[in-house]
């Protein structure tokens, strides 16, 4: 690095250092069609096993449901996914190549997976768009010297998202006037914004109307193909209207699967609805 | 062009700067031109006190960038002040040479006292001003690096962070009061004669140490604004509001609050160190946890996180201080708490919140 790159970068205001982020995985290899691999998992809390050799497999593209009773371990699930927990044992692989066991959180986010948390969390003291400018995919070098001033292309990027979550009126607002729902489409905006292979999204339609829970069934339906897509939720609606006819839905009770298959047979699987009538 | 950028919008910054560059100009002049019982004549020791105040808002602005936009709430900034503040009286020591009590041209006095017959290798370099300089910034800034790296890294956070910090000003003091530490025990340092060649006691140093701490506060103000105004203060502000919301889009969490910490630990050094000269001592008293406490009041009185704010409430508090230590001594810290009560319960964005409330309706 030359001198004068050095201090080029030094009074660019915008410039992300590699000390602000993580390293980037290039090369995600998704080659025998599977993007995540979970195998053998377990995982306890103070003897509590919330986790037990789940296996679970998402296609690269796929839209993927997941149910279960609270305190299935769905969102355990997530956390050992997005390295907040550590399993005791079992491995997880994102692609062929990439050992998720082995990385941080801010280095699987980097790597491609964007996870939304069940409570909505943005940063309420930041515009709408400042929220999506800080999760905008990584080191970019140079960013303009003043403040919002991005590069034509990642202004288009910023602007489809906006439109995409339906906030593109919102923009300057901040992140924490919004409503609930709004807080939860941010959120998924924040996630694309960093244009993952693959989604994480817990419980997105808590506390959301009707009309905008159909809004969300297709936001998240367009998502799929270009991204993977894990849902997990408890409204059976919208997992219907998400699953359609032929989606696969994974019911997890006890912290393993139960139950995989199509919505309509998972819906006749005598285990799920024992589980689900309490019998 | 930087500065310019980031201090448009900040009319709080921009007074500031105003107010300082006017003081800098005024003082000397009032001071020095005018005759002792003029109206106007700002006598010395107002100076000095004014230079002190200036250091302390220093010290706080330090508080505010990591307490304000980052959601640290550090309860030991004051052990950085004092270390920087050590780190310059270390220097004045040496530049004491022989006309100390015991005429030793090598040994501070409290050496010899101590029957000491060299000086501990922790001292040399001291008499050399840029080395004493230098450390004013390293001593305070390493230890914040080492200490915020453990800390971060084991993602100490809330709470537990403030206890700790105040654990390590509280155990700073204690080694410090401690004779065999090196320096000066429960005395600390002080009889200082010069400053770079100058005599300490002269009207023209005194002024000039107090142009030196606006100076000081100015560029410290315009650092930690450029710091924050750019993507860098964004990250943070996002840090404190949603911490693990920042980690999961990949940001690396502990590196960020571990940068700006060190850079707030230096200036509180910097601040600690052009505060001793005009205080004339420094002693291990500095490292008082409640002085640490009293940091934050000013921090939350003035305004968190505008950086303005934190020079606001340290002038009002310290000046209020003052006063009531001189003439209702007893009643001041019942103020200082009550003060930090009313605020946190009618005014949770300061003093300048209220001004900055008055301009958005107008
Ligand atoms: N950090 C933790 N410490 C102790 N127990 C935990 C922890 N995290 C989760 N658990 C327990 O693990 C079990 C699974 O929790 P999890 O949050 O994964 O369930 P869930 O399927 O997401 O439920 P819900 O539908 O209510 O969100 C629960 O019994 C929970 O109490
Ligand atoms: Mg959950």
């Amino acid at each position: 690095m030359s001198v004068t790159t050095v201090f080029e970068q030094i009074l660019d205001r915008e410039h992300v250092y590699p000390f602000m982020q993580a390293g980037r995985h290039p090369n995600i290899d998704a080659s025998h069609n599977v993007l995540l691999y979970l195998e053998g998992i377990s995982v306890s809390f103070d003897g509590f096993k919330a986790i037990n050799d789940l296996n679970l497999y998402i296609n690269d593209g796929e839209l993927r449901c997941i149910i279960g009773p609270n305190g299935a371990g769905k969102t355990t699930m997530m956390d050992i996914i997005t390295g907040k927990t550590t399993p005791d044992s079992g491995s997880a692989w994102f692609g062929q190549t990439i050992n998720l066991l082995e990385l941080d959180e801010p280095a699987i986010a980097q790597a491609g997976i964007g996870r939304k948390f069940q409570k909505p969390t943005v940063f309420e003291f930041l515009s709408v768009v400042e929220n999506l400018e800080l999760s905008m995919e990584g080191d970019r070098g140079l960013w303009s010297i003043i403040r919002g001033k991005l590069s034509g292309e990642q202004r288009d990027h910023l602007h489809h998202v906006l439109d995409m979550i339906g906030l593109g009126e919102q923009g300057a607002l901040r992140a924490g006037s919004l409503s609930h729902g709004q807080k939860q489409w941010l959120e998924i905006g924040m996630l694309l914004m960093q244009r993952p292979r693959l989604l994480l999204v817990d419980e997105p339609v808590a506390g959301m109307t009707h009309q905008e829970m159909d809004r969300t069934a297709e936001l998240l339906i367009s998502l799929a193909g270009e991204h993977s897509v894990v849902v997990v939720e408890h409204d059976m609606d919208f997992v219907r209207n998400l699953a359609g006819k032929d989606r696969t839905v994974t019911v997890l009770h006890q912290g393993s699967v139960l139950a995989e298959g199509t919505m309509a047979q998972v819906q006749d699987n005598r285990k799920v609805v024992e589980v689900y009538l309490g019998e | 062009m930087l500065i310019m950028n980031a201090l448009k919008g900040d009319r709080g910054g921009q007074i500031l700067l105003g107010v300082l560059l006017v003081l800098v100009i005024a003082v000397p002049l009032l001071n020095l031109m005018l005759p002792p019982d003029h109206l106007l004549h700002i006598p010395t020791y107002t100076v000095t006190l004014m230079g002190k105040y200036l250091t302390l808002a220093l010290l706080a602005v330090a508080v505010d960038l990591v307490w304000g936009y980052l959601g640290i709430l550090t309860l030991g900034h004051a052990a950085f002040f004092a270390l920087g503040g050590y780190a310059m009286g270390m220097y004045l020591m040496r530049q004491i040479g022989d006309r100390g009590v015991y005429g030793n041209p090598d040994l501070p006095d409290f050496m010899v006292f101590l029957n000491w017959d060299a000086l501990p290798w922790f001292w040399s370099g001291f008499d050399q001003f840029w080395f004493a300089a230098l450390m004013i910034l390293l001593v305070p800034g390493v230890l914040a690096f080492v200490f915020g790296a453990l800390a971060f890294r084991s993602r100490v956070s809330g709470v537990y962070l403030s206890i700790i910090t105040q654990a390590l000003t509280y155990a700073l003091m204690l080694a410090f009061f401690r004779n065999e530490m090196g320096f000066g025990g429960n005395n600390g340092l002080t009889d200082f004669k010069e400053l770079l060649g100058f005599d300490l006691q002269s009207d023209v140093t005194r002024l000039g140490l107090f142009v030196a701490s606006a100076l000081a506060l100015a560029l410290g103000y315009l650092l930690c604004r450029v710091l924050m105004a750019g993507r860098l203060g964004r990250v943070c502000v996002a840090i404190r509001d949603a911490e693990s919301r920042a980690r999961f889009i990949g940001y690396r969490v502990e590196n960020v609050k571990l940068g700006v910490f060190t850079v707030s630990a230096m200036l509180a050094g910097v601040a600690g160190a052009l505060y001793v000269p005009q205080v004339g001592i420094i002693n291990p008293g500095e490292f008082s946890p409640l002085n640490s406490i009293e940091v934050v009041v000013w921090v939350a009185v003035g305004g968190r996180a505008t950086l303005y704010g934190a020079v606001v409430g340290a002038l009002v508090i310290n000046y209020a201080k003052s006063y009531f230590t001189a003439e209702l001594p007893e009643v001041w810290l019942f103020a200082l708490g009550g003060l930090f009560v009313l605020v946190t319960l009618l005014l949770p964005r300061g003093i300048t919140g209220l001004l900055r409330r008055k301009e958005a309706s107008a």
